[in-house]
């Protein structure tokens, strides 16, 4: 198999994704915190394009997810991540190598760029080589680089590098400053004064104090004195600096661009993977979910919010995780139950799982069998609006018109807290009427609402609850559960809260 | 150079937090007060004193003893202890009258620092002097040992072969560098070299100068300012190393100062505390302590000296035996001296464990594990829960950090609900604790709570009760005895809203 892409079944549908626009539902699942936390450490690869483009296509999401399995092993992601890293250095380097003024010092940034070059590939092929890649991608990849690794060309340009960087590094000179004179000479081996300093002082020493020494700013650029002392120290080695000046002038282009494409798209999947890291360190569950194009039943395990979870992990909060199952003719989740109770984050959790799926990344549950939509639409309450009632419910009414009507058999719709603004009798009714026709539709749904009713509506409905802790009402779960919609209210035990009961106690301080 | 005045193997670390509680501590004991009176105005006293104290909750018999004897001898020689803690303030104005400091060119913080040394070494000098003449009338091991150090550390040759490092840091031949070349071919690695000193006379010194390795010298022409820049750059950049050394060198004989400061400055503390109280002619004594496992708790005379010290009239002290006891019940007339007592048992531990005198005629007293307080709070600021919620909550936190051999304070906790469920809600907590190994001083108006304590009473329970004489008085003293039924409210309210009642009570 030739390499093109390790994103794309070739480069020109990777083209097209660069003009992809935000999807619609990103503010309302919170996919775009989501997105924006991958692809922020990661600006430069310009990786948001990528996560904009959902996939219909099986046989891609599954070369993705070869890859992605590839990358898990710390072994290989380690590889690839110092690749990574080696490369933005090169690139650095590049641009500082054009920025600067002084030829001495514009040649040396060169050399130091392609060495990067160098050793960035020798260290990707070689890693490679001793690491089980089962990708397909991964393994076109490799035997596109041993090709390149072999040829004639990158031997020499890297045997030449080898040799400048070593007698540069035996450089070492001396400088006298007396008054307004410099003198560059050779270094004779004189004794360190600041180290006899420090000795003398050292009995005073008393814990840690402040570091005095000054953050001398170390500017790229050089000026007219160094240039004047560089000069001379080239006068002092002069065959070294002869050999310099010829290298620079015969490699001016040595990048790849399969290369430079690959250094690029790599990063999606590095970028999902640092972010998975942090929830997995704290115990949360990722699997590569099994995907559908025809059944629609679906089923997930401890599936959570990931924008939530990233906001309670920073705060040292608990996440809390939820599982979901439409069996047979079921397509909705109504979800019901007291307010700050995770409805909503249940709601938010169940789209992105569906949309992360679709990228061919692994999804936040413990295990996952997902139909494939071709689109997912949302319909979340928007609070900043609530001036006009009238308004608002006409508004929320024609929303869902255009959804319903653009949706397919194949679409996910996900509706929260719908004609809040209008008596319960008019919303019961409404919400009938919509319920419905999504039913009629046979799209799969989530569903957060206030309406105890709607949860019993028919067999394709399916009730979950958010639960109240028995033990202290205070304390919201955040579980939802699948069972009959309900509105329990629990007694207070403040003593029990607080773990101060005898028995509590006797648990807390054994006698 | 170490101080250890404090501890025998360290010196304070200020840095440890404080115990969480410490907050409650203060507040509840009053112990600002206290600290007040040792600080007479002096800030630093009161910062430090507060954190002794607060950080010797938990403390050893030997630390104790130690500073103890340290103390004896501040009492005995108050003036010296007053000079050395003048000398260490001196060298920290050393630092006032160097000049400006500008943390950017390493060459001023070298210069900065070459003279803010040449005044250190002089207060070092006459702490030497110091420890020569008095290292002998000390009886601490404390003192004995600081003396010792001074003379050991700062001996007569370290001294010179300072000032002659001072002379030639100012650098009149020049400064010699040496370099490597870094990123982008600019000079990395400056380092600081000594010039091998020319030898023999001058005329060969003259020819050996041609032999040396081939240099090249050019000049930054006058009018080049940003070249005289460059240069002096390039220098600091030589400079920076021993600058950073000096200037931390300098910070380290100013934080030894410090140190040495602020662990005397407990100790002047102390001889503030013992001259206010001794002017009050209040009585002090030196604690005998014992390990916290004996359980030891016996007193005489024993006052409140937070009271004492913002309250002119006679101050009331109460006598106790409770030793081998557990928990010590307070019940009886509302302002009966309850609350004052609980608090001068309080800050006698403190002050005990923290090796001071304690506001006693006689107190022998076991070391205790930590110290709790846990007072009923008047009004709640944030209502953000309700008052027994914010007990509760209080007491959970209690019940995380406490340790066996603690002592807890008790002054009317549980009151914020009706006395059946608050009694219950002690009775538990109570229990488990002193199961637990905690001692647990209680003063409360639960009488539901007292009855059943009473039936109950174990030896290890001590119940004292505010005496009341037979005419109704109260005389602020404590006295052993078991809860009596009647509260004592009903006659205090009888007083205060005698009239009222009166015209209530009139018919028609």
């Amino acid at each position: 198999m030739v390499f093109r892409s390790i994103l794309f079944a070739d480069s020109e549908q990777g083209q097209q994704a660069e003009a992809n626009p935000v999807p619609a539902c990103f503010s309302d699942l919170q996919l775009e915190r989501i997105i924006e936390s991958i692809t922020t450490p990661k600006e430069d690869y310009r990786l948001r394009p990528f996560f904009y483009t959902p996939l219909r296509d099986l046989d891609l999401i599954a070369y993705r997810h070869e890859v992605m399995r590839d990358l898990e092993k710390p072994e290989v992601f380690a590889l690839l991540d110092q690749f990574s890293k080696h490369m933005r250095t090169m690139h650095r380097y590049r641009e500082q190598a054009q920025k600067l003024y002084y030829r001495y010092q514009q040649e040396r940034w060169w050399l130091d760029a392609i060495d990067q070059y160098c050793q960035a590939l020798v260290t990707l092929t070689q890693g490679l080589k001793q690491l089980p890649i089962e990708s397909r991608g991964l393994q076109a990849f490799l035997s596109y680089l041993q090709d390149y690794l072999t040829s004639p060309a990158f031997l020499a340009l890297q045997q030449e590098t080898e040799a400048l960087k070593e007698a540069l590094a035996q450089v070492h000179y001396c400088l006298h400053i007396k008054g307004d004179a410099v003198t560059v000479r050779l270094y004779a081996g004189e004794e360190d004064y600041s180290a006899d300093i420090e000795a003398t002082f050292a009995r005073f020493k008393q814990g840690a104090v402040k570091d005095y020494s000054v953050r001398l700013i170390d500017w790229q650029e050089m000026n007219h004195v160094e240039a004047q002392i560089l000069e001379r120290v080239a006068r002092l080695y002069p065959s070294v600096f002869a050999q310099l000046d010829d290298y620079c002038l015969r490699y001016q282009r040595y990048l790849d661009e399969t290369i430079a494409r690959f250094e690029r798209e790599i990063q999606f999947y590095l970028a999902y993977l640092e972010y998975l890291a942090t929830f997995r360190r704290r115990g949360l569950p990722f699997c590569y979910p099994q995907l559908s194009l025809e059944e629609k039943a679906s089923a997930a395990e401890d599936c959570f919010d990931l924008a939530l979870a990233d906001l309670l992990l920073r705060e040292g909060g608990q996440v809390v995780t939820n599982s979901f199952a439409l069996a047979g003719q079921e397509r909705v989740l109504i979800v019901t139950g007291p307010n700050q109770g995770g409805k909503t984050t249940f709601a938010r959790a169940v789209g992105q799982l569906y949309y992360l799926a679709s990228l061919g990344c692994p999804v936040p549950a413990r295990s996952a069998r997902l139909f494939l939509p071709d689109r997912i639409f949302t319909h979340f309450e928007r609070e900043e609006q609530i001036e006009n009632l009238r308004g608002k419910l006409e508004d929320d009414l024609v929303r869902l018109r255009t959804i319903l009507k653009q949706a397919t058999p194949a679409s996910l719709i996900i509706l929260n807290e719908i004609f809040t603004s209008t008596t319960l009798q008019d919303a019961l009714f409404l919400s009938q009427q919509i319920l419905r026709r999504l039913l009629a539709l046979d799209v799969l749904g989530v569903w957060v609402t206030f309406l105890d009713e709607l949860a019993s509506y028919s067999q394709q409905t399916v009730s979950m609850v958010a639960e109240v802790d028995p033990g202290d009402p205070a304390r919201r779960t955040f579980r939802v559960l699948r069972r009959p919609a309900d509105g329990l209210a629990y007694a207070l035990a403040l003593a029990q809260k607080y773990r101060l009961t005898s028995a509590c106690l006797k648990e807390r301080l054994p006698a | 150079m170490k101080v250890h005045l404090l501890y025998r193997d360290r010196d304070l670390d200020v840095t440890q937090p404080l115990p969480r509680h410490a907050a409650d501590l203060i507040q509840d004991l009053e112990l600002e007060t206290v600290l007040n009176a040792m600080a007479r105005g002096d800030r630093f006293v009161f910062e430090t004193a507060r954190r002794v104290i607060l950080s010797s909750l938990v403390s050893d018999l030997e630390t104790v003893r130690y500073r103890q004897a340290v103390l004896e001898d501040c009492l005995r020689q108050p003036a010296l202890i007053r000079t050395l803690y003048q000398l260490t303030i001196e060298a920290q104005e050393s630092e006032r009258k160097a000049s400006f400091i500008f943390f950017k060119d390493p060459s001023l913080i070298l210069m900065r620092s070459v003279q803010i040394l040449e005044l250190l070494f002089a207060v070092l000098r006459k702490l030497r002097a110091i420890a020569d003449e008095q290292a002998e009338t000390f009886c601490s091991e404390g003192l004995r040992e600081l003396c010792a150090m001074l003379q050991r550390e700062l001996s007569d040759d370290y001294l010179a072969r300072i000032e002659e490092h001072l002379r030639e840091l100012h650098f009149r031949d020049g400064v010699l560098l040496s370099a490597r070349l870094g990123q982008g071919n600019k000079g990395r690695d400056y380092t600081l070299r000594r010039a091998a000193a020319p030898q023999g006379p001058w005329f060969s010194r003259l020819l050996s100068r041609g032999k040396r390795a081939p240099g090249y010298t050019f000049r930054i022409p006058e009018r080049d300012e940003a070249g005289a820049r460059a240069l002096s750059e390039l220098r600091n950049r030589g400079l920076n190393l021993v600058a950073n050394a000096l200037a931390r060198s300098t910070e380290h004989i100013l934080s030894f100062f410090a140190l040495l400061r602020r662990e005397l400055a407990f100790y002047v503390g102390c001889l503030n505390l013992a001259e206010e109280l001794a002017g009050r002619k209040l009585p002090l004594c030196f604690p005998t302590v014992a390990p916290a496992e004996e359980q030891r708790r016996t007193f005489e005379g024993l006052y409140d000296p937070a009271l004492a010290l913002t309250q002119r009239t006679a101050i009331v002290a109460n006598d106790g035996h409770a030793d081998g006891k557990r928990l010590i019940l307070i019940t009886g007339a509302n302002r009966g001296g309850k609350s004052t007592f609980l608090r001068s048992l309080g800050l006698a531990q403190l002050l005990l464990q923290s090796g001071m005198f304690v506001p006693a005629r006689a107190f022998h007293a076991s070391l205790c594990n930590g110290l709790f307080t846990h007072f009923r709070r008047r009004e709640d600021a944030t209502l953000k829960s309700g008052k027994l919620d914010e007990e509760l909550n209080r007491m959970s936190a209690i019940v995380d950090d406490i340790r066996p051999h603690a002592l807890l304070l008790l002054n009317e906790s549980f009151a914020a609900t009706n006395e059946r469920e608050g009694s219950e809600l002690a009775h538990q907590i109570i229990t488990a604790l002193v199961a637990h190994g905690v001692t647990v001083c209680y003063v409360t108006h639960l009488a539901t709570l007292a009855r059943r304590f009473a039936q109950e009473h174990r030896p290890e329970m001590l119940f004292l009760r505010a005496e009341r004489l037979a005419d109704g008085r109260r005389t602020f003293r404590l006295v052993e005895g078991e809860p009596e039924e009647t509260g004592y409210a009903r006659d205090l309210y009888a007083r205060v809203f005698a009239s009222d009642l009166e015209i209530e009570a009139k018919p028609g």
